[in-house]
């Protein structure tokens, strides 16, 4: 497991260390945020918006 | 076999690929796109595949992966042509309709105040719907001119990439339920009912229940013409039962989501599209 800081309240996510890119966190402070995966190492951002192309 | 899976977002399904193809002891490749570059020069794409199969939520990045996929020689399912006529209803609408497959009756055009007249064509309560979405949103029904009025109004000024394009559909007096069947290669295997008691949008989405589909021979014909005339692998087709006319095709989406279609069939959706596209692969 591993803890990354939330982008937008500087709390600790605990996120599984086989965590996908793109996975989405729900954190305490409201935030969904995203697991970004660069170089081998895990870290978070604001999860993007539904988009008005997004669908089946 | 190392099997890509293109996606944005792993929902169920991407992840079901993934824990399936490791079962069938092939190697997959999770491909996150939306930190991708792709220089136009590039002689290879990183990593590589056998085959890449598309399941991005986004339509655009689908689309694209699609096509960049296939430009360098990968069997992509779906590919970029299907992608590009089932996430455009209006493509889909009409492609369907010049091949006499029943749709909903449907108008387009570009005009708000042509829009408002031809609906008296149409009749009410009629359907609005945005040219390119998907899960019901902003599918809306209007039961008079007035509400239509407003619909449309609302529409100019959004900011959505076809708000200029006025698609109008009839109202079809379904039951409180349709059907999603899917098309996985050259078989339509499985389907659901999808019932809502509270809201006429069918959409699971929305909140409907699904129920697993009894599909007969008509049914199952109807879904592999809809396959020879859009294209593509993995299909899945909405379709409405009206009393008078039978089946409608209402929609076909090119990435669909099948959670609900496993757990109340008992059908491994993965598992049977991974068999079926390795089978394609291999010819």
């Amino acid at each position: 497991m591993a803890i990354l800081k939330c982008p937008i309240c500087g709390g600790d996510v605990n996120v599984e260390d086989d965590a996908l890119a793109g996975e989405l966190v729900e954190h305490e402070c409201g935030a969904q945020l995203e697991v970004v995966r660069q170089n081998g190492k895990l870290s978070l951002r604001l999860a993007e918006q539904i988009g008005e192309d997004w669908g089946e | 076999m190392r099997i890509g899976i293109l996606y944005d977002m792993p929902r169920w399904e991407e992840k079901n690929l993934i824990e399936e193809a490791k079962k069938m002891g092939h190697e997959p490749i999770p491909v996150y796109t939306k930190d991708i570059v792709f220089f136009s020069d590039d002689k290879k794409v990183e990593p590589e595949a056998d085959f890449f199969i598309q399941r991005n939520v986004s339509h655009n990045r689908a689309l694209i992966t699609s096509f960049i996929m296939e430009q360098f020689g990968y069997p992509t399912i779906n590919d970029h042509i299907t992608l590009f006529r089932c996430e455009n209803k209006i493509i889909t609408t009409y492609i369907l309709s010049r091949h006499s497959i029943n749709t909903p009756r449907t108008f387009i055009t570009f005009n708000k105040n042509i829009a408002l007249e031809f609906s008296k064509k149409i009749g009410y309560p009629l359907v609005i719907k945005p040219v390119e979405g998907s899960w019901g949103r902003m599918v809306a029904k209007a039961d008079n001119l007035d509400t239509l009025y407003s619909y449309l109004e609302y529409q100019e000024f959004t900011t959505q990439k076809y708000k200029d394009i006025y698609y109008i559909q009839e109202f079809v007096n379904k039951p409180n339920r349709d059907i999603r069947i899917f098309v996985i290669g050259d078989e339509a295997p499985v389907g659901i009912y999808r019932v809502n008691e509270h809201n006429w949008r069918t959409n699971t989405a929305l909140g409907a229940k699904a129920y697993p589909l009894k599909i007969d021979e008509e049914l199952r014909e109807l879904a592999l013409k809809v396959r020879e005339v859009i294209g593509g692998f993995f299909l899945g087709i909405d379709i409405f039962e009206d009393r008078d006319r039978g089946y409608l095709v209402d929609e076909v989406n090119g990435v669909p989501e099948y959670k609900n279609t496993v757990k109340v069939n008992n059908f491994n959706v993965s598992q049977f599209l991974l068999k079926k596209i390795i089978e394609w692969v291999k010819r």
